[in-house]
């Protein structure tokens, strides 16, 4: 079988006497959606941190498209196909929605007119058309989200690194963004995501690893890994009942 | 295009001003305004657009000065060609500066700090180097023709620094319209979210640095120029890195006419005061110091943000507070 | 080289001068600590306070020792109002703004009295300006040696106030974690400007006891200021002790690179100092908010 698009083998990082990642080792498939699941604080966030190229882990290795990029600095990665979106949303605060999708747009685009013109194109996509000249800062926490969405893709990303899209949205916009992930798929677009919301995991992604305590436990089809006891362990006390529910559904 | 339009309107009111019998304390007021408009540009490609606050802006004025001063002095280059080293010598200094500044990763409350230092270090040495006249200062030989870039007649003075002022606001426009620019506001807004989407955020303040110091460089040469004396507190002392910053600041920070509105304000500002009070020293920047507090605790987006809300009440006769409380 | 007969007092001098220094720095480093901004007003705050010690000798005949009993209360009272009403309000939060409400107060406050006073330096005589001991062979000026004793004094109180007093704990709490502290119930922008006050007080007290010995005049500040960055850079942003260490280490350097470069020159070596040490160990000296 081919190399996968993502590898990532063994990394570590730790944060003064923190082990945030041990040797995590996971992979993702080129025009998969590949979830990264597990309790708050396991280290999802700071193993995107290290794909994409803003921290860089103390042991370990990171491979894409055949190429090593550990520690490659992010707007690199960027131009490489790699986006990421942030959990906690950064939008250009100052600038308008079109502006903001613009920047992302601007590094497939030189001219002003045509990162424009391509950023108000996604944003009609990503259901931001009647905001484009509102200020970021103005958008409610859904639209913030397919802010986020909408600039990582106006990169014209490979490999898209979804870090908790969902968390926040009620259950209707959940609804409304989870076929979005799924167009954006669609487009040839790999996709990892870290998400709380199993229903969604289950529903989109087709291999699912587990990082518990900075280290994958599990990894596997969906339904498999949320029958695994020791998953379902990683989770007790915390959503493990939700865990099993959804699995169950 | 609407923007481009209005900087050649405004360029054009203010080239007509010679023509209305302006007399030269007139004249003379609207140099040092528009001086301090071109320093203020250059202070606002790096802080305004790019969100980088320097409070050492006299490094590159002050290298303008004195290049364009001791070459024609001490070595006996074409005042035009000095003039252009001059730029060139302040662009350096900021290329430098920036890159040992933003490869150390220094932002905020340090990048202040650090910039203020090194325009102190220079004067201090230029207050005891030879080269630059030490503490008697460099005074350039008075030589009224157009080969040594001094003229006769005040009225073409007020035209080379307008014609440097416009081009600066052209600058300004096409920051607005460009890639680098997008890549500068976003590095202002959130540098990390830049980074993200494939802006690299060092080399793109370097750039904005680079060039903040050009145009601030040209008006300390059109200064050394046009008063053919400088000293290091006139070149490199803090009363220039306040008054860019604060032209730029009060007249709206990331704005295109921001700065010269703001130089133009600020300076009226400062001649009212002289009148009130005769010649009192400190008085004028006493003033110009509460107009900076005032500006940020009221007006965050000075002069241009105010004629901005002016006009979208008039636009919008029930105007919606919504998305500015949001914003917050 | 130069001979010990001139080396050793240099040293001396520098330690008494760095004293004060250390104390000024200590104002600053405070103020970074808790609110993590840098007091571009310290050093036109510091100029008010010099002209206040100056003219309460002048005008009612107090010491400046004495003096700074008073002082350092009204500035612990300016300095708390200054934050309260006027940096804290008109900055909304935001540390650019802050920094530049601080430089727009350093402008007005260095210009007020400029246009009050002009630009004349001013000195003091007290009976004792020229009192000399001897230490081991060297003669110190007696005001900078009781300079020294009262830094000491004001260090061990501040010490003692931040770890022993509720205040005390209040401020370390804001310090290291604000958003938690305000949660908790502390009231953030009094501890703010409590911190600003404390800050100003050393001032106060830095001030009594430069004017013995220094000049005033509306800039003076300036130059303590930067040394003070220096300091504070070096000892890293926010820590007391290093403020000290850092205070006493700036004025040795000063005082030999005076002795070897010339008065102008050693001020440079100081400007070195700090920028080396910003560009190349940034991170570690101190951290930076994201
Ligand atoms: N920059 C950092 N400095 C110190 N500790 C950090 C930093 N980033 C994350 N951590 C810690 O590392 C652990 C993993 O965090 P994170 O990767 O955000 O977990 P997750 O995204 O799985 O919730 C947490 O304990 C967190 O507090
Ligand atoms: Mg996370």
């Amino acid at each position: 079988m081919a190399e996968p698009l993502l590898t990532v083998r063994n990394v570590s990082k730790h944060f003064g006497g923190l082990q945030a990642v041990d040797a995590a080792t996971l992979f993702a498939e080129e025009g998969r959606i590949t979830a990264l699941i597990g309790p708050n604080g396991a280290g999802k966030t700071t193993l995107f941190a290290m794909i994409s190229g803003f921290v860089r882990p103390d042991a370990g290795s990171v491979r894409y498209e055949g190429c090593d990029i550990t520690g490659a600095p992010p707007h690199e990665l960027a131009r490489l196909g790699i986006a990421r979106t942030f959990q906690i949303v950064q939008p250009f605060a100052g600038l308008t929605v079109r502006e903001n999708i613009a920047v992302g747009a601007h590094m497939r685009h030189r001219g002003r007119n045509a990162a424009l013109a391509a950023a108000t194109a996604i944003a009609r996509e990503m259901g931001l058309g009647d905001m484009l000249d509102q200020p970021a800062a103005a958008l409610t926490v859904a639209g913030r989200k397919r802010l986020e969405l909408a600039r990582a893709l106006a990169t014209q990303p490979k490999l898209l690194l979804l870090d908790e899209v969902l968390a926040g949205l009620n259950p209707s916009e959940i609804r409304d963004v989870v076929p979005v992930i799924r167009a954006i798929q669609a487009r040839g677009v790999s996709i990892m995501m870290i998400e709380h919301v199993m229903q969604a995991v289950m529903s989109l992604s087709e291999h699912v690893f587990v990082l518990a305590e900075g280290r994958i436990i599990a990894q596997g089809p969906p339904e498999g890994v949320s029958a695994d006891p020791r998953v379902i362990e990683a989770y007790l006390g915390h959503g493990a009942a939700k865990l099993t529910a959804a699995g169950a559904a | 295009m609407r923007r481009l339009a209005m900087i050649v309107l405004v360029v054009a009111v203010l080239a007509a001003v010679p023509f209305t019998e302006a007399s030269n304390a007139v004249l003379n007021f609207l140099v040092v305004a528009l001086l301090i408009a071109l320093a203020g540009q250059g202070w606002n490609v790096l802080g305004g657009y790019g969100g980088q606050y320097s409070f050492g802006h006299a490094a590159f004025f002050g290298t303008g000065a004195y290049v364009t001063a001791v070459l024609q002095v001490r070595y006996g280059v074409n005042a035009w060609l000095a003039f252009a080293l001059g730029i060139a010598a302040g662009a350096l200094v900021g290329a430098v500066i920036g890159a040992l500044t933003f490869r150390s990763g220094l932002r905020g409350s340090y990048f202040a700090l650090v910039t203020l230092a090194f325009a102190e270090v220079l004067r201090i040495v230029a207050s005891v180097a030879p080269i630059t006249g030490a503490g008697v200062g460099t005074l350039i030989k008075l030589d009224l023709r157009h080969e040594a870039l001094q003229f006769q007649s005040r009225a073409v003075f007020y035209w080379a620094i307008l014609g440097l002022v416009a081009l600066s606001l052209v600058i300004a426009w096409a920051i607005e319209h460009s890639r680098f620019g997008a890549w500068l506001t976003a590095v202002r807004e959130n540098e990390d979210a830049a980074r993200a989407l494939g802006v690299d955020a060092t080399r793109v303040k370097l750039g904005a640095m680079t060039l903040s110091a050009a145009i601030t460089a040209a008006a300390g040469c059109f200064y050394a120029q046009y008063f053919l004396f400088i000293d290091a507190g006139i070149a490199y002392g803090p009363w220039i890195s306040v008054e860019a910053l604060l032209t730029a600041i009060i007249g709206g920070a990331g704005t295109i006419f921001g700065p010269l509105f703001g130089a133009l304000l600020v300076r009226l500002l400062g001649e009212a005061a002289r009148l009130v009070t005769g010649d009192a020293p400190g008085l004028d920047l006493v003033i110009y110091g509460a107009a900076l507090v005032l500006v940020v605790a009221f007006a965050p987006r000075g002069l241009m943000g105010i004629v901005a809300d002016i006009r979208s009440a008039f636009r919008r006769p029930a105007p919606r507070p919504t998305a500015e409380a949001a914003g917050g | 080289m130069l001979s010990p007969v001139i080396l050793i007092p240099a040293i001396l001098n520098g330690l008494l001068t760095g004293a004060v220094y250390a104390l000024i720095a200590l104002g600053l480093t405070l103020i970074y600590g808790v609110l993590h901004i840098i007091n571009f007003a310290h050093g036109a705050l510091l100029t008010a306070a010099l002209f206040a010690a100056y003219f309460t000798q002048k005008l009612f005949g107090i010491d400046p020792y004495l003096a700074a009993f008073a002082l350092a209360p009204l500035f612990f009272v300016l300095g708390y109002a200054l934050q309260r009403f006027v940096i804290g309000p008109a900055s909304h939060g935001d540390d650019r703004n802050m920094l530049l409400v601080t430089l727009g107060l350093a402008v007005i406050i260095e210009n007020a009295l400029l246009y009050a006073f002009h630009a004349d330096t001013r000195t003091i005589d007290v009976r004792y300006s020229f009192e000399t001991i001897a230490v081991g062979g060297s003669f110190l000026a007696l005001p900078r040696v009781i300079g020294l004793g009262a830094v000491l004094i004001v260090a061990l109180l501040l010490w003692a106030l931040l770890r022993l007093t509720d205040t005390g704990k209040a401020i370390r709490a804001v310090a290291k974690e604000k958003l938690g502290a305000e949660l908790s119930g502390i009231d953030v922008a009094h501890i703010y400007a409590m911190t600003f006050g404390l800050g100003t007080a050393c001032l106060a007290v830095a001030a009594c006891l430069l004017i013995p010995t220094y000049y005033v005049n509306p800039h003076v500040g300036n130059a303590f200021v930067l040394v003070a960055f220096t300091i504070v850079v070096l000892g890293g942003m926010g820590s007391v002790p290093g403020a000290l260490i850092g205070g006493l280490f700036i004025g040795v350097v000063e005082s030999l690179s005076g002795l070897y470069l010339g008065e102008s020159l050693g001020q440079i070596g100081i400007f070195l100092i700090f920028i080396l040490v910003l560009l190349v160990r940034p991170s570690g000296l101190f951290g930076e908010r994201a």
